[in-house]
């Protein structure tokens, strides 16, 4: 109850008006170094949005090229050959999407279970402890996790992983195929150890931010913990909905670890023991390679395909979260 | 009839919240597996030696890698010149100014930054500093570095200084100090410790980022403190040891990950540090 009011007090603050802005209107003379420091300081934020400008805008004029020669054919097209100058880019398409619903799949229960744990049944002294656990495996950078998945995760999945797989299910076309270890169930696997850090520790804050009342009324009524949780996390969907599209966003554009298990190869395959190829890695693999103008600017454009794409997931994202914290300021007042 | 539904309830329950307890576990398997790995195959190789000597030729055995450490640290003293200016200064305006519509555009700008692969950065990053150049340089590989960090940086400044109470900027203007001197001297000052954090968190983000450095800073075998040339970094020099065909490069990228994850380890518990003392401070 408190901490609601004292949420309230400082929802109140927020609408005041920023200090500046009632002194200014009010006095005639005002300050030059008022002017001047609000001044610089915008300056500084505008170069924000210009650099975003900037950002797109040099991708498309680096494009140009190939966004002529090929149109939208670019994206159909399976054809990469850099010899022929001929570029397609749907292999790289397929292997960005593919493993990364790979990732989403194993991950969304996995960090479901992980969030519930932290945000409802695990003791403090645990939470602090396993939150600080998975924040760590956040931070872990990207070729640590490449590194390991190379000599470790590679080796593992093609001894222990895959021969079982395709002999029992390998009547199924995903599980297809000689176990060769680096491919795309390697490149997923990977993903998903590192998504599951971001989908749990944002989906722990919406549990928690979930109102008490709503907890205790589910108590009330005679519901076990479980129910309880249920009814929680149902108030909490769009929040953890919006988890995992940024742990989607972030699997879409990963780079380095993908690289190193997924085979690097531009082919599709239905099987996940091929090996394949992402957006992200092509540009690795490929960009200082680039040895005609038509090359650099088809690399250019799967830049620009994979900076749309990621945009479209984070900006909903974001606003599924902005709904979540709306409709729980909602609640509080109810 | 309604007791076997309620056993049915307390089974269920049971099952599902030990579950989720399992999946804690298992997600820490990685993490613990990582640690070991990198710990068990580094610790032999990492000497004195391997992190004040150069990279020797293939073929010779020993060597160590004291250009990319000094490589990466002077990439991320070019990305803090790039990214600290930017992203404080916007987190000031945004603290202090920031309930109009432009403001909002640019924290939905910076979120949605946040989100942009790193690697898109770099590729911008060439287009816009290695082409006209002609040249690849640290210089890239700091510009998209500061890019990289400018959205921590700019989100925390403003929380930061938002957590400041209001009567201390209103003390400040009862005494007649104008609002610039206010904000600086009272504001920016209170909160520094809590900005200090965030620099530092976004530090140790872009100390392991390597896709944005593969063809801007594009890495070096020689010494160099060039900016206008190509230069190492521990990140870069992971890759191309883990891929190189010899066993002991591989184990010497063993050792500079570990060299790296210390790094990042270190500051994120700085980080820790700084952020509990904080609060501590805002209670008593």
């Amino acid at each position: 109850m408190i901490a609601s009011l004292d949420e309230r007090i400082r929802t109140l603050l927020r609408r005041v008006p920023a200090p500046g802005m009632g002194v200014e209107n009010s006095s005639r003379h005002t300050n030059l170094g008022d002017r001047a420091f609000r001044g610089a300081t915008f300056l500084f934020t505008f170069m924000i949005v210009v650099l975003s400008g900037i950002m797109v805008y040099q991708m498309i004029d680096g494009s140009t090229l190939s966004l002529r020669e090929f149109g939208l054919g670019f994206v159909t097209s399976q054809i990469w050959d850099p010899v022929q100058e001929k570029f397609g880019a749907l292999p790289f398409v397929y292997g960005t999407v593919v493993s990364s619903l790979v990732a989403l799949i194993l991950a969304i229960p996995l960090s479901l279970g992980v969030a519930v744990f932290l945000a409802e049944l695990a003791p403090r002294w645990l939470e602090r402890i396993l939150s600080f656990m998975v924040e760590l495996l956040a931070a872990i950078p990207s070729i640590v996790y490449g590194l390991w998945g190379m000599f470790v995760m590679v080796p593992w999945i093609r001894e222990t992983i895959e021969p079982p797989l395709s002999e029992h299910l390998g009547f199924l076309p995903i599980f297809e195929g000689a176990p060769y270890g680096f491919g795309m169930l390697a490149a997923g696997l990977i993903l998903t150890v590192m998504i599951v850090p971001i989908i749990a520790s944002i989906s722990r804050d919406a549990l928690k931010s979930v109102p008490r009342a709503q907890r205790e009324a589910a108590y009330a009524l005679g519901a076990t913990r479980w129910e309880t949780i249920t009814l929680v996390v149902k108030y909490a969907r769009s929040g953890i909905f919006g988890a995992t599209l940024l742990g989607l966003g972030r699997a879409l554009g990963e780079t380095m670890a993908v690289t190193m298990v997924i085979g690097n190869r531009p082919i599709i395959s239905a099987s996940l023991f091929d090996p394949g190829y992402t957006m992200a890695s092509v540009l690795a693999n490929e960009f200082t390679e680039a040895t005609t103008e038509l090359y650099l600017h088809a690399l250019i454009e799967i830049a620009l395909l994979l900076f749309t794409i990621t945009i479209i997931v984070n900006m909903l994202a974001r606003l599924l979260m902005w709904t979540m914290s709306r409709t729980i300021s909602q609640g509080g007042r109810a | 009839m309604s007791r076997w539904y309620y056993y049915k309830r307390k089974a269920v329950n049971g099952l599902v919240l030990s579950l989720s307890g399992v999946a804690a576990a298992v997600v820490l398997v990685p993490l613990l597996l990582i640690f070991f790995h990198t710990i068990s195959h580094g610790i032999a190789i990492i000497s004195v030696d391997f992190l004040t000597q150069m990279p020797k030729p293939v073929g010779e055995s020993g060597g160590g890698m004291a250009n990319a450490i000094v490589g990466t640290l002077i990439l991320i003293g070019l990305g803090s010149v790039v990214g600290v200016p930017i992203g404080v200064l916007a987190g000031v305006y945004l603290a202090e100014f920031g309930e109009n519509r432009f403001a909002h555009v640019v924290r939905f700008l910076t979120d949605v930054l946040s989100g942009v692969p790193s690697i898109v950065v770099g590729v911008v990053a060439y287009t816009i500093v290695v082409l006209p150049m002609k040249q690849f340089s640290a210089l890239a590989g700091g510009f998209a570095l500061g890019i990289l960090m400018i959205p921590t940086i700019t989100r925390t400044t403003e929380e930061m200084m938002r957590l400041v109470p209001h009567s201390f900027r209103e003390a400040g203007l009862a005494l007649g100090i104008p609002q610039w001197k206010t904000t600086l001297r009272i504001v920016l000052r209170t909160a520094l410790k809590g900005i200090a954090t965030g620099i530092v968190l976004s530090i140790a983000r872009i100390a392991g980022e390597t896709a944005p450095l593969l063809f801007t800073a594009l890495g070096n075998r020689f010494w160099s403190t060039d900016i206008l040339h190509p230069i190492a970094s521990l990140t870069v020099f992971i890759y191309d040891y883990a891929r190189a065909p010899f066993e002991e490069w591989n184990n010497q990228a063993w050792a500079a990950a570990l060299v790296l994850i210390s790094i990042i380890t270190i500051l994120s518990l700085l980080f820790r540090f700084f952020s509990r003392s904080r609060y501590e401070g805002q209670h008593s």
